[in-house]
């Protein structure tokens, strides 16, 4: 159902997972980025790469050109590549002035997005002419903080969520390097940094994560205001709300073209269905189902114990319910991909990485059908 | 007077639960800088409505948050003289060793006795609910603290008095 590693007491701040699922990169909240490798069921660290000035916001592993690119607090981003068995850093001039905040590969991996609290994205490419990584950048109407970023299946169009509370996709086609777009559910016209579409959900929440479904027709975010949002541009850009009372969520990544999986706040994943014949979209079944424990009455010896030790009378217990101790701050696709997902991970600022494997939760939780 | 105390601090509670939800945050006007948002108020967007819970006039609390912090200032009640003085100065005794509270605040907001600022720090490094049940505990404790020392310096008075008047 789930495996939990644990890499120790600081918070995983952002992770990503190498194309073989061998191997993971993570950042403990610090300047450093480890590099972990599956052995015998356990993460083994191999490599620490130590570039960054500050703490590193951002990780993304390519999964077939195998090259990790991450970005910091320090207005840098580095691209790594496998050469005799060390990373080597690449540094690429992003030209911000502010933090970067989240990075992610495009799905040919010839380029890569960054957002940054310098109101901006910057989309950089590599230039063999220069032999380096060239950055271009789409400002407007951006407002605020990009917080969040995520590229369409072709290649070209990218979803960003900021802390101005809206979810915007604009284009990322860059004609140096590739071919014209053909036109698609958000529009005809892509040249580089037109806004195709933004959604606001009324609510005013800052934008944590946004995801592109598998086909690339609807986008999904979550925001400060415990919302999740669907927009579809299949059924003219309509967009479908929910709230309900639980706390804000930090992540969100579809697991097959109808279903989602939050989480955040609330240390428990939540996985939703969105229906495009009604329109309709709903919380099915939260995926981490506590196991009762048996211990209904403690004796009188351990309550005086508790006492004396803890000054409580040990009815507050010290543990949440929930696998993660503390919130979640991503969550990513594991294994398989994102129209047909087999298992997510989530990373939590508890130091915990955990996997659920949706097929076995699916046979388990008796509500949970995921469609 | 007991029966309104435990709804009172339901409420702080639930409504701290949900305003503690915070992450790390790079400003966006000072380069390289991570400032509490709630504190240095540099963008209006990152900063939410601020809440104010009153059990009565005297007594209430202000939770004020944003995208990386939030404030929690506390009014203590004060019904006479020598509570007011008593809450001053054990105030005054606690906020000047701040930093053995981790998350006290050196100075409180103005119109309060004395504030806290959780940042996303406090939240990384400690659990998001102990810190909740901390803050729900020292609102308990700090009534019956003050309540405890005016009956101790009303019986030292009474006792001095007596041994003072003795001599007549």
């Amino acid at each position: 159902m789930s495996e939990k590693h644990n890499f120790g007491i600081k918070p995983v701040t952002c992770h990503a997972v190498s194309g073989d699922k061998n191997g993971m990169a993570l950042s403990l909240n610090d300047h450093e980025v480890k590099i972990y490798k599956k052995s015998g069921g356990k993460w083994q660290e191999t490599e620490t790469l130590d570039e960054h000035g500050q703490r590193v916001s951002g990780i993304d592993w390519a999964p077939k050109s195998n090259r990790i690119v991450t970005c910091g607090a320090d207005r840098n981003a580095y691209v790594w590549t496998l050469q005799d068995g060390k990373w080597k850093p690449h540094l690429v001039i992003l030209r911000i002035n502010r933090a970067a905040t989240c990075v992610q590969w495009s799905p040919q991996e010839n380029k890569f997005a960054v957002g940054s609290s310098a109101r901006l994205i910057s989309v950089s490419y590599y230039e063999d002419e220069h032999n380096w990584w060239v950055s271009k950048h789409i400002k407007k109407p951006i407002r605020s903080t990009v917080t969040c970023l995520d590229w369409h299946p072709n290649n070209v169009l990218i979803a960003a969520g900021s802390t101005d509370f809206k979810a915007r996709v604009f284009s990322g086609y860059i004609k140096e390097i590739e071919s014209k777009p053909s036109s698609n559910s958000w529009g005809t016209k892509m040249t580089f940094a037109t806004l195709m579409a933004e959604f606001s959900n009324g609510g005013g929440g800052w934008v944590h994560s946004v995801s592109f479904s598998p086909s690339g027709e609807k986008i999904a975010w979550v925001g400060h205001d415990s919302s999740v949002s669907v927009a579809d541009s299949a059924q003219g850009n309509r967009l479908v709300v929910v709230k309900d009372s639980f706390l804000p969520f930090m992540g969100i990544t579809w697991v097959t073209e109808n279903s989602m999986v939050a989480a955040g706040y609330d240390c428990n994943p939540m996985l939703f269905t969105y229906n495009s014949g009604q329109g309709s979209l709903a919380l099915v079944s939260k995926l981490d189902i506590p196991q009762e424990k048996a211990a209904g009455t403690i004796s009188a010896m351990n309550r005086f114990k508790d006492l004396d030790k803890k000054a409580s009378s040990g009815d507050t217990s010290a543990e949440l319910k929930t696998q993660h101790q503390n919130t979640i701050t991503q969550v990513s696709v594991f294994e398989g991909s994102k129209d047909k997902c087999k298992r997510i991970a989530t990373a939590g600022v508890d130091g915990n990485i955990i996997l659920w494997d949706l097929g076995s939760l699916e046979r388990s939780i008796q509500a949970l059908k995921i469609s | 007077m007991a029966a309104t105390l435990k709804p009172y601090l339901n409420c702080v509670k639930e409504t701290l639960t949900a305003a503690m939800c915070v992450q790390n945050f790079d400003s966006q006007v000072v380069e390289r800088h991570n400032k509490p948002e709630v504190e240095v108020k540099s963008s209006k967007e990152l900063l939410l409505t601020p809440v104010v819970i009153s059990r009565n006039e005297k007594e209430k609390v202000l939770i004020e948050s944003s995208v990386n912090s939030i404030r929690i200032s506390i009014a203590v009640k004060q019904a006479d003289e020598i509570e007011k003085i008593l809450c001053h100065k054990f105030m005054r005794f606690m906020m000047q060793r701040a930093e053995n509270f981790v998350v006290l605040r050196r100075k409180p907001v103005e119109g309060y006795d004395i504030s806290f600022l959780v940042t996303n720090v406090h939240a990384e490094q400690m659990f998001k609910h102990k810190l909740v049940d901390f803050i729900i505990h020292f609102m308990e404790e700090i009534d019956k603290e003050i309540n405890e020392m005016k009956l101790a310096v009303n019986s030292r008075a009474r006792i001095s008095a007596e041994e003072f008047l003795k001599n007549f």
